[in-house]
Parts: structure tokens; C-alpha cells; sequence
């Protein structure tokens, strides 16, 4: 073998590989489609038309719950894509598939982003079929095919920040069983923020306290603002960048956890 | 055989000790050099600190003491030039269910920085020499024992080292399997000049493999040489009895007195004698048995192996491993152990 071909594919390279590896992995594993995907649609079935008529309150922002509800199965899907990713990494850790890829020249940032590839897939997918899904059934987005685009956007990197954490997850414990007793924690934050009911509705004191500081509502409502508000800039700088903070932040600390899962020399 | 085994040291070890939380020490102060070129066999039961000293040796744990030089790099100050110089196949296969043979073989290659254009042909050539051609298309999860092996091995391969760290590659294996991967492995070392440092359980496996054989017990090595000169050490063969009648024990113990001194005996109920001469004494054992009317359940004479080894220098056997190609003598009803003997 010559020495140039053993010269280094370089970074980019080898985050192409372990995407590929973990979008291929998704793909062969039907339940981490069919669930993250159909679930969340059931929900948002279920919960537009249970909850219409909250849409009579005075001071609710649409006048269909569809609309106001469209935002919840992008963060669900987020979820989704979290939990198994960060499942899947959990597994490499316990199967020793982690160890060969230590044993090899990758960086640690390259699997990091490699291993992100699968939940970013799935993110980017189950987000058009949510907005496809929305616009079959007569939800306009009032930002435009700008707006819908952007919705897309802000989806996959609240999708992307999920994943980052369910990936530190991962890597601190070690086990899928972890990663899958975050789930319900996850689904806590989120029927605890204003996912299902505008903030300045709820009349709960502590409720609304909660919500208000939880950074799921900012989520949600950067999404929902696309779809019935139009352009507001306001609640997409905070759905931004509450999102770039969280990916920033459990970037930095699965790092850190991987530094110490991988005791590499 | 054609292989060239050199003075030069691709492993060196000095006063390796590695330790976890609890204070528990897996390794314990191993000294150790495997030259290029030289098949290592590892022995040693589960536990005794084999796979953590190949976790050290191949940088994926850093030692708590001493030092360990592969490759002519030292594993804690250079361990990517480490992990360039070596190909390792750990205990615990670690294949990617979802993907196929070829597919682990391309991204194997892709990460080892192999230049594009190779990656195939680099790929089917180690999946052809490891027999998984055909197979190359399936999910690894479909793979048999065996062919996970070997798919793991070819990984390990796949870049060229010029040191490969085998840790127990035949646990669980078939005979079949077990034996085409010692005749891969020999193939490396003899036609590559590959360095083989292989850690093992199975007492065959070691002493048909091995140039040389470090015996590990308790994360300390209890004895070092080629097998021919660690079987040398104990050299006289052993006979082991079990009375019928397990309180005859001490009588056989006195009748067994002039043939040679004591040593622990494989399974329990059985005592166990290394003879002064050899197996020339047997008829005379045989016969003193039965004047002291010692009827016997089972006699066995055991030529000296690696076990026996194991064996005087720790007290014990080891797991599993005891009788490895030696047949009882079998001793008919009613008891007639001259006949036996005869």
C-alpha cells in the first residue's frame, strides 16, 4: 500500500462515512421511521380534534386548532430522533463498535457530527412530511413559502439540538436503557410548555410560570409563529437561538464525554 | 517454517500495571517483549488480566504504572503512531448489525484514511482471503459465530499492520472455525512477517500457535518461554486416580508415596502424583494399588502440557481446560487396574 493511499481521507471524509453509516442504519430499521414519524401525526389527529374548541377562548391566536397544533409533531419528531440516536450510539458503546472507531485515526469532533447524521436524516425527513401532512389537511402557513421553509429550518435544528442531547446521553451513561429513561422526561417538558395551549392563556400560575422558563415553549412557538402569525422575528431569534445555545451546549459537554468514554491514549 | 522472527521488539513492556476503581489491579507489574515477527500466545483464564493489558498495549486504556513500547512508540505518549502500526480484534466482535460485510469493509477503510480508489479492492480482497466473499452482501447479523470472526479479523487487517492484537479470536468458536483462523493467523505471521500478540484461554491454541507462551494469573505473569521449554520445566508426566470410594483417598495417597511427590490434582475426588521416572512406573503403580486393595474409578496419566504448567506454578488448573487431548485410561468393573494399566 502506498503511502498516499494511507494518507488521511481527512475530516469531512470520515464524517461522511459514519453519516452514511448512521443514516443507513435508520433506513434498515423501520420501527425508527414508522413510530417517530406516525405517532406524532395519530397526536396531532387526536388533539385537533378533541381540543377545537379551545380556539373559542378569547385572546386564542387561530381559529383552527390544526394550525396552532402544527408545531407539536415537529417537536415530537424531534424527540423521536433523539431517543434513537442517541439509542443507537449507546449501543456502539456497548457493543464495542465505539472501541473500533477509537482504534482507527477519526477525531473525536468527526464522530460526534458522523453519529449526529442519522437524527439529522430523520429530522430533515419527518420535518417536510409534517409540513406536507399540514398542508393536505388545509393548514396555511402565514409566513409564506419563505416561512415554510424557514419552519423547515428552525425543525431540523431543534431537531439537531435534541439529538446532541440524547447523544450526551449516550455518553455519559453509557446504555440505551438511559437514553430511553429520558424519553418521558423530554415528553414532560414538552406538555409542559406552551405546546398545547398559548402561554398567555393558562391560567395556572404555576403552569405559566413553568412554561414561560421552559426553553420548549420558545420551541414550539418560534414554529407555531410561521405558521399562523406570519413573520415574527421576536419568537424566531428565541427559537434560534434558544436551539444554537442547546446544540452549542451539548456539543460541548458529549465532547467532554467522549474525551472521557474513549480513554484513548 | 519460512517466518523471520528478528531480534527487533515490536512489544516491550516493563512494569505495566493497570488499575481500576476499587484499587483492583487486572494488570500487576507485567514485564513482557514479543520480537517482529513472533507469534505471542497470551494464556491465562477469565480474569486473569488479558484483555485489559491488550486494552493498554493497544492505547485504549492508558496504564496507571510502568511503560509499554509498540511499534517503537510508547502507547501513552504516541498513540496514534500506535494505533497506525497495529490491527486488533477484540474479544467482544464489534460488528455493525445493520451493515453488511462490504459496507463495514468500506467504512473500515474509509476511516484508516485508504485512499478511495482502493477501498474496494482493498475491501473484497481481505473479505476473499477470509472467505466471506459470498457473504459480503449480507447484514453482518446474519453472520454465523464464526464468520463474525473472521469479518473482524479482515478489519484488522484491512490497513496493513505490521502488529496484530488478537484477544481470545476463538472463544465460542466451532472446531472447524477455530482452526481455519489458526491457519489464517500462521499464513499472517509466516508470508507478512505480521507480529502476533494473542490472547487465549485454550491450551491448544497457545501451544500450537504460539512461538512463545506468557502465562497470566491474577494480572501477574507466572511463567514465560516456548512452550516446548515451559513444559520442559515440569517435564516428568503426572498420573491421577480417583478411588472408588472417595474416603480411600489418603490410603491412595500412601500407596501413590514411592512413585513421586504430590501435586494438585485436576478434579476433585482425585489425587495426583508427578512421577519420579515416568510412564515405566505405571505397572508398579498399578500393582501396588491393587495389593493395598484400592479399587479405582478412573486413572489417568497425563503428559506434561501447558495446563501442568499452569498448574505448578498458581496451584490451579485451568477453566475448562483440563485433559485437552489426553484420554483417560479407562478402568473396567470389577476393579483390575493392572489390566487397566496393561
Amino acid at each position: 500500500m502506498t503511502a498516499a493511499a494511507l494518507a488521511s481521507g481527512g475530516t469531512f471524509d470520515q464524517v461522511g462515512l459514519l453519516a452514511g453509516r448512521a443514516v443507513r442504519r435508520v433506513i434498515r430499521q423501520p420501527a425508527q421511521i414508522v413510530f417517530p414519524i406516525a405517532f406524532p401525526l395519530v397526536l396531532l389527529a387526536v388533539n385537533a380534534s378533541g381540543l377545537d374548541a379551545a380556539t373559542k377562548l378569547p385572546g386564542f391566536p387561530s381559529a383552527d386548532y390544526l394550525d396552532f397544533a402544527l408545531a407539536v409533531p415537529f417537536m415530537q419528531g424531534a424527540l423521536f430522533a433523539a431517543l434513537n440516536g442517541g439509542q443507537d450510539l449507546a449501543r456502539d458503546i456497548q457493543g464495542g463498535f465505539l472501541d473500533r472507531l477509537a482504534l482507527t485515526p477519526i477525531s473525536g469532533a468527526a464522530l460526534l457530527a458522523g453519529q449526529l447524521g442519522g437524527a439529522l436524516f430523520m429530522g430533515v425527513v419527518s420535518a417536510v412530511l409534517y409540513l406536507l401532512v399540514g398542508l393536505a389537511l388545509g393548514v396555511g402557513i402565514a409566513a409564506g413559502v419563505a416561512g415554510a421553509l424557514v419552519l423547515l429550518v428552525l425543525a431540523v435544528c431543534i431537531s439537531f439540538a435534541f439529538a446532541c442531547f440524547g447523544m450526551l446521553v449516550a455518553l455519559r451513561a453509557g446504555t440505551g436503557e438511559a437514553v430511553q429513561g429520558f424519553f418521558p422526561l423530554f415528553f414532560v417538558l414538552l406538555f409542559l410548555s406552551s405546546a398545547f395551549f398559548p402561554r398567555d392563556l393558562i391560567e395556572q400560575d404555576w403552569f405559566a410560570a413553568v412554561a414561560t422558563y421552559n426553553p420548549v415553549s420558545y420551541m414550539v412557538e418560534g414554529l407555531r409563529s410561521l405558521v399562523i402569525t406570519g413573520w415574527d422575528g421576536e419568537a424566531l431569534a428565541y427559537a434560534f437561538a434558544i436551539s444554537a445555545i442547546a446544540v452549542v451546549c451539548f456539543l460541548v459537554l458529549s465532547s467532554r464525554a467522549l474525551r472521557t468514554r474513549l480513554t484513548r491514549t | 517454517m519460512l517466518r523471520t522472527v528478528t531480534d527487533e521488539r515490536a512489544i516491550e513492556v516493563t512494569g505495566l500495571v493497570r488499575e481500576f476503581k476499587g484499587g483492583v489491579r487486572a494488570v500487576d507489574g507485567i514485564d513482557l517483549h514479543v520480537s517482529t515477527g513472533e507469534i505471542y500466545g497470551f494464556l491465562g483464564p477469565n480474569g486473569a488480566g488479558k484483555s485489559t493489558a491488550v486494552k493498554v498495549l493497544t492505547t485504549l486504556l492508558p496504564p496507571t504504572a510502568g511503560s509499554a513500547r509498540v511499534a517503537g512508540y510508547d502507547v501513552t505518549r504516541e498513540g496514534a503512531k500506535v494505533r497506525a502500526a497495529i490491527g486488533v480484534a477484540l474479544q467482544d466482535v464489534a460488528l455493525d448489525p445493520m451493515l453488511t460485510g462490504r459496507e463495514h469493509m468500506r467504512l473500515q477503510a474509509g476511516l484508516q484514511g485508504i485512499a478511495r480508489s482502493e477501498r474496494a479492492a482493498r475491501g473484497d480482497e481481505l473479505l476473499a482471503r477470509v472467505g466471506l466473499s459470498d457473504a459480503a452482501e449480507r447484514k453482518s447479523s446474519t453472520y454465523s459465530g464464526g464468520m463474525k470472526r473472521r469479518l473482524d479479523l479482515a478489519l484488522a487487517l484491512l490497513h496493513g499492520p505490521r502488529i496484530l492484537f488478537l484477544d481470545e479470536p476463538t472463544t465460542g468458536l466451532d472446531v472447524q472455525s477455530r482452526t481455519a483462523l489458526w491457519d489464517e493467523v500462521a499464513r499472517l505471521a509466516r508470508e507478512q512477517g505480521t507480529t502476533v500478540f494473542l490472547t487465549t484461554q485454550y491450551l491448544e491454541e497457545a501451544d500450537v500457535l504460539a512461538d512463545r507462551v506468557g502465562i497470566i494469573d491474577n494480572g501477574k505473569i507466572v511463567a514465560e518461554g516456548t512452550p516446548a521449554a515451559l513444559k520442559a520445566q515440569v517435564a516428568r508426566p503426572t498420573i491421577e486416580l480417583a478411588p472408588r470410594d472417595p474416603a480411600g483417598c489418603d490410603a491412595a495417597r500412601a500407596a501413590l508415596e514411592p512413585f513421586g511427590e504430590p501435586v494438585a490434582a485436576r478434579h476433585d475426588g482425585s489425587i495426583a502424583v508427578r512421577l519420579r521416572t515416568g510412564a515405566d512406573q505405571l505397572a508398579d503403580i498399578v500393582r501396588a494399588l491393587d495389593g493395598a486393595d484400592i479399587p479405582v474409578a478412573n486413572l489417568a496419566l497425563h503428559e506434561p502440557t501447558l495446563d501442568d504448567v499452569f498448574l505448578a506454578k498458581t496451584g490451579r488448573s485451568l477453566e475448562g481446560s483440563a485433559d485437552v487431548g489426553e484420554p483417560d485410561l479407562p478402568v473396567p468393573d470389577p476393579p483390575a487396574p493392572d489390566r487397566a494399566a496393561a
